[in-house]
């Protein structure tokens, strides 16, 4: 073992590397250049299609609604997983529940943002409501309310539900599992020494499961500030409800300007590197623990 | 035995890889964004084709026909034949330098007998031809219920001041008179407009339209103004409009015109192109055209500027130059290939050949004469805009107009737009 060559871990790394350099480097590189050229790549532009981006109103605007999305989609989701995952673990049917509670991460981003788009619907007063949400409404002699038009808070609002309704089973289930980690004497311990369910919770549970709070919330606001599917099925960013990657989208595929294209993807890269620079930390901490 | 299952392999890769070769051989791949009846309408369309050739025509049709096309075209592996929305996008695919110029094989001389120039000059770019069109859709239609009308003791207006009257009158009745629907996905607010479009085309000189189409003059001209405001006292009119803006939002386009078709009707005027025959008889096919249902030419504003005519239409282009894509796009153009496609889909055809005895109906038949009369044939204008603003902003600038936003705002962010999308 001692004797191997040291070139030897390069060649079984070699592989990733390659792949890594391939899809993700090389990439990342050529759209970095090309944010720094005009819509077809020709004429280099400086940093134009940057002040583009901070300038022009509809980008603003996605900005504010990708920091709406992390204010609230982020905390709800961690805290309803976390709620969700332990009082559960006191109920008879736990994995029953926590598989229903689960199911909507089976489904598509997009069929959500379908079936979403029929809870909201809506249609005029005189006619029948095909969308659940206004059908209650109906039933309780209220007018019919269109849900995703209502700018600029209500339709964000319902956009965040539905990320919300996707990604707390997954939060729920990695903090659960963190939950089911701790051991029990621990609490136990506590309990016999009259200590209350709510300092429990407080002073042993949460402290025990700040690393994978930590974890979890980095990946919900990975997620939401790359929060595209729903956006664009549900309403396109009509309505100010524009995003930053619909917006890169939109700017790519539908206007062919790749310059701009490119500088909207590199401010998104720049926003998420943080996010996962903590994460890694996070991971190196826990390795040094163990 | 194991060795003997890895020879097995490789002599099943083999064969599969040739066999994948020439077939690739004697295919043509066509991309478009036509599924359900007009897919339908398109294999039937190929099929003599295919038994005459014996090449296999490969159809994939996407509604997200930009996105899968450029993806497929920055990747080098662009589909033979593309079936194009609209010319603008024909334009920059050939500026771009990704088209197959299709006079080097086409008999011009048959296309200059069959097409009129307008058709060819829409298709061409630089004066070299890169496009072929297959049908054309009438857009400056109004729907209507023949049977409605006449139990409520209407007539077809010939003026829009006729038209305006007509809805008030259905308003003191406590009925209301226009169905209209702009929710289309991605796509939403392209109703919209052709409703601008229209208009436009109806209060200012065909030049001035082709002006505010090439940003010739800014979305902030008091005429550009004017027809948004024109369109607005039709749909920012509650009592108008079946549902009032909110239902304009969130009604799909397709789904809009079922109001006219309740009884009572919800509804009984429905401005939309020719396609929505098939969306309405879909919906509803216990309906017979023309007599359930019918339309008149979007009337008059302007006296002096007649009925204009304001369409769309489907081209091909070719990204590649093989031989079975040359031959497909040849027969596309032909009237036989036309004459079984606008048979199929009530589309109005693009080659003068196609016999008027192909379309499906008297209705179609008067859209046909229609589109053939109007003082003016304008294409669709958006569909002409670079798309930042043709399928960008001038769609969410007339949703924001329609839910509430000022329109010197909606006309200030679409011309911000514009100033940086013509620039390119």
């Amino acid at each position: 073992m001692l004797n191997t060559k040291k070139y030897v871990p390069w060649l079984y790394i070699l592989p990733a590397i390659f792949l890594l350099f391939f899809f993700l480097v090389y990439p990342s590189i050529n759209t970095i250049y090309i944010s720094f050229f005009n819509f077809n790549s020709e004429i280099f532009v400086g940093i134009e299609n940057y002040l583009y981006c901070f300038t022009n109103e509809i980008m603003l605007n996605s900005f504010k609604n990708n920091a709406l999305w992390v204010i609230l989609f982020v905390p709800i989701t961690v805290f309803l997983g976390l709620i969700i995952a332990v009082l559960l673990d006191r109920v008879k049917y736990e994995s029953w529940i926590k598989s229903i509670i689960f199911m909507p991460m089976a489904i598509s981003f997009v069929g959500a943002g379908v079936i979403w788009k029929f809870v909201y619907a809506y249609r005029p007063a005189s006619a029948a409501q095909t969308g659940i949400l206004n059908a209650l409404r109906m039933a309780f002699q209220l007018e019919p309310i269109p849900w995703l038009i209502i700018r600029p808070w209500l339709n964000n609002f319902c956009l965040i539900v539905v990320g919300i309704w996707i990604w707390t089973g997954f939060c729920m289930v990695i903090l659960s599992a963190s939950y089911k980690g701790i051991p029990r004497e621990l609490l136990e311990a506590a309990r016999v020494d009259g200590a209350s369910e709510f300092k429990v919770f407080w002073q042993i549970t949460l402290p025990l499961m700040k690393p994978t709070l930590a974890v979890v919330a980095t990946t919900m606001t990975i997620n939401v500030l790359k929060i595209f599917d729903i956006v664009y099925v549900m309403t396109n960013g009509n309505y100010n409800t524009e995003v930053i990657a619909n917006r890169m989208y939109k700017e790519m595929f539908i206007f062919r300007n790749y310059g701009r294209a490119s500088a909207i993807a590199v401010i998104l890269l720049v926003l998420i590197i943080p996010m996962i620079v903590i994460n890694i930390q996070r991971f190196r901490e826990q390795e040094g623990i163990r | 035995m194991f060795k003997r299952l890895i020879l097995l392999v490789s002599v099943i890769s083999l064969i599969s890889i040739f066999s994948l070769g020439v077939l690739g051989a004697s295919s043509v791949t066509v991309l478009g964004t036509w599924t359900g009846a007009e897919e339908e309408a398109f294999n039937q369309m190929v099929a003599p084709f295919e038994s005459q050739t014996g090449i296999d025509v490969k159809f994939t049709g996407t509604r997200d026909l930009p996105a899968v096309l450029t993806a497929q075209v920055e990747a080098g592996s662009p589909p033979d034949l593309s079936a194009l929305p609209n010319p603008g996008q024909m334009a920059e695919f050939a500026r771009a330098g990704k088209l197959v110029d299709l006079s080097t094989f086409m008999d011009m001389k048959v296309l200059g007998s069959d097409y009129s120039p307008t058709w060819l000059d829409l298709g061409s770019y630089e004066g070299k031809l890169f496009g072929v069109f297959i049908s054309a859709d009438l857009k400056s239609l109004v729907w209507y219920s023949p049977k409605a009308f006449a139990q409520g003791g209407y007539a077809v207006p010939k003026t829009w001041d006729e038209m305006l009257a007509l809805s008030d009158q259905m308003v003191k009745e406590g009925k209301t008179p226009w169905a209209i629907g702009f929710e289309s996905g991605a796509a939403s607010g392209w109703p919209g407009t052709d409703w601008i479009e229209d208009i436009m085309l109806r209060t200012v000189e065909p030049e001035v339209y082709d002006l505010w189409v090439s940003h010739g003059i800014s979305w902030l001209d008091e005429r550009v103004k004017r027809a948004f405001e024109i369109f607005g006292q039709i749909a920012l009119n509650e009592k108008y409009v079946y549902g009032g803006p909110n239902a304009i939002l969130t009604i799909n386009f397709g789904d809009s015109p079922d109001a006219l078709f309740t009884t009572p009707p919800n509804a009984y005027m429905h401005r939309q192109a020719t396609f929505i025959k098939s969306f309405i008889l879909d919906h509803n096919p216990q309906l017979v055209p023309g007599e359930d249902f019918d339309f008149f030419p979007l009337p008059p504003i302007d006296a002096k500027l007649g009925t204009p005519a304001l369409g769309a239409a489907d081209l091909f282009a070719a990204f590649k130059n093989t031989p079975e894509a040359q031959a497909l796009i040849k027969y596309i153009a032909s009237p036989e290939a036309q004459e079984i496609w606008v048979g199929k889909l009530g589309k109005l055809s693009a080659n003068k050949r196609v016999n008027p005895a192909a379309y499906p109906d008297d209705l179609t038949r008067k859209a046909a004469k229609i589109l053939s009369e109007a003082s003016t044939f304008r294409f669709d204008g958006s569909d002409l805009m670079p798309s930042a603003v043709g399928a960008g902003s001038f769609w969410t600038g007339v949703l924001d107009y329609v839910s509430g936003v000022r329109l010197d705002n909606v006309l200030m962010t679409i011309e911000a737009s514009a100033l940086d999308a013509y620039r390119k």
